[in-house]
């Protein structure tokens, strides 16, 4: 379990070296808002994620390597990236215009991309989801929004899971509730399996640490778990 | 006052700026994300958002003191205003916003005059009330207490 100072390598190599070390993901929060970034920071590291916030498109561009001007692909302290959560409304560039960059980059691609907006505007959240973004969070985001970006991470663990394609394409508020159960259903076997038994096989302790060798993909179980969801 | 008076009156204060609307349930889910790894969450935030509005209710009312009056820019800062007004928890003040905005949009002189007088009375009125519950809190950490969680 190195770990990457590369980026793009644990995601073209299909199978992971797990994020970061010590099992906490880290998520590059992009946000104008000081109030906005104080706030989805607190909310990812509550939920047991490294964050590094930055005020700007054009900052999140250069912490990765991608700006122009850089073009080392490390970002600044070498930790790679494993998801990108970006409010959509920004001077200079927007959510959409960073979310297209990212897309773009051969080696950036695979990073999976959450917007926010205070707008919830179908057009918008469509064409981010079809430029990419694995969700579209409306603000003010909720922390069971946030324990749902684990499940954007997973999908290319390494224990070869595929993504069974239920993804929430949709931020539905209300049944977020469900999802908002943090793993005390738990981790599941490393075999992940495509339809995961709900009994906990080995308990993860509490939300802060993640000693599971698989940062297990309880997104699985919260998808087939919330049939509400689309 | 003993601690468990201070708490009541804290958590009967917090209830009622509930009820008034003066903040909505996104206060209480901030009072819920402090922890013990970042004790000054709130204040921190709260503090970070009244900087942040006193800069916008400024950079408003020199947008509406121009001679030809950009409405798009005062759209923008209004916006940035309710941005952060939602992102707090500070309902009124958010509701307040959204009027202002489409005083924006019909592009009325008047009616964004107004707005701002509205948006200011509720600004200073939710920051009033936030500085007094943080007293509160202050004081039941100085008699021994601790901060009981709303709800």
């Amino acid at each position: 379990m190195e770990r990457n100072v590369f980026v793009s390598r644990r995601r073209i190599d299909g199978f992971d070296v797990s994020p970061s070390d010590s099992a906490e993901a880290h998520v590059l929060a992009v946000d104008d808002s000081l109030v906005d970034r104080k706030f989805i920071e607190q909310l990812l590291k509550i939920s047991s994620f490294k964050v590094t916030a930055v005020d700007s498109g054009r900052r999140a561009l250069q912490f990765l390597g991608l700006d122009e001007e850089k073009s080392s692909s490390v970002g600044f302290d070498g930790l790679k990236v494993d998801l990108i959560i970006t409010d959509y409304c920004m001077p200079g560039m927007t959510g959409y215009e960073l979310l297209k960059k990212i897309k773009e980059s051969s080696n950036f691609r695979e990073i999976p991309v959450v917007i926010m907006s205070s707008e919830n505007v179908i057009a918008r959240i469509d064409r981010c989801l079809e430029e990419g973004a694995e969700d579209f969070f409306v603000k003010p985001v909720k922390l069971s929004d946030v324990k749902r970006l684990k499940d954007y991470m997973m999908r290319e663990v390494r224990f070869g899971t595929t993504n069974s394609g239920g993804t929430n394409k949709r931020k539905l508020q209300e049944s977020c509730d469900l999802t908002s159960s943090e793993p005390s259903i738990s981790s599941l076997s490393s075999s992940s399996s495509d339809s995961p038994s709900r009994s906990p096989i080995s308990p993860s302790s509490a939300p802060s640490s993640i000693p599971t060798p698989l940062d297990s993909p309880v997104r699985r179980l919260k998808m087939t778990n919330t049939g509400g969801l689309i | 006052m003993e601690v468990g008076q201070l708490q009541r009156r804290l958590v009967d204060y917090t209830k009622s700026l509930l009820t008034e609307g003066i903040l909505d349930d996104q206060f209480s889910q901030l009072q819920k994300l402090q922890d013990e790894s970042n004790p000054g969450f709130l204040v921190e935030v709260v503090s970070l958002f009244f900087e942040d509005s006193e800069k916008l209710l400024n950079d408003i009312t020199r947008a509406l003191d121009q001679q030809g009056v950009d409405f798009k820019t005062v759209d923008a800062y209004v916006h940035q205003l309710k941005g952060s007004s939602a992102s707090v928890g500070a309902l009124k003040l958010k509701n307040a916003c959204v009027a202002f905005r489409s005083f924006c949009e019909e592009q009325s002189m008047e009616g964004c005059l107004r707005s701002l007088q509205e948006v200011k009375q509720e600004y200073y009125n939710v920051k009033n009330k936030v500085e007094t519950l943080f007293k509160m809190e202050k004081q039941i950490v100085a008699a021994g207490g601790s901060v009981p969680k709303t709800e």
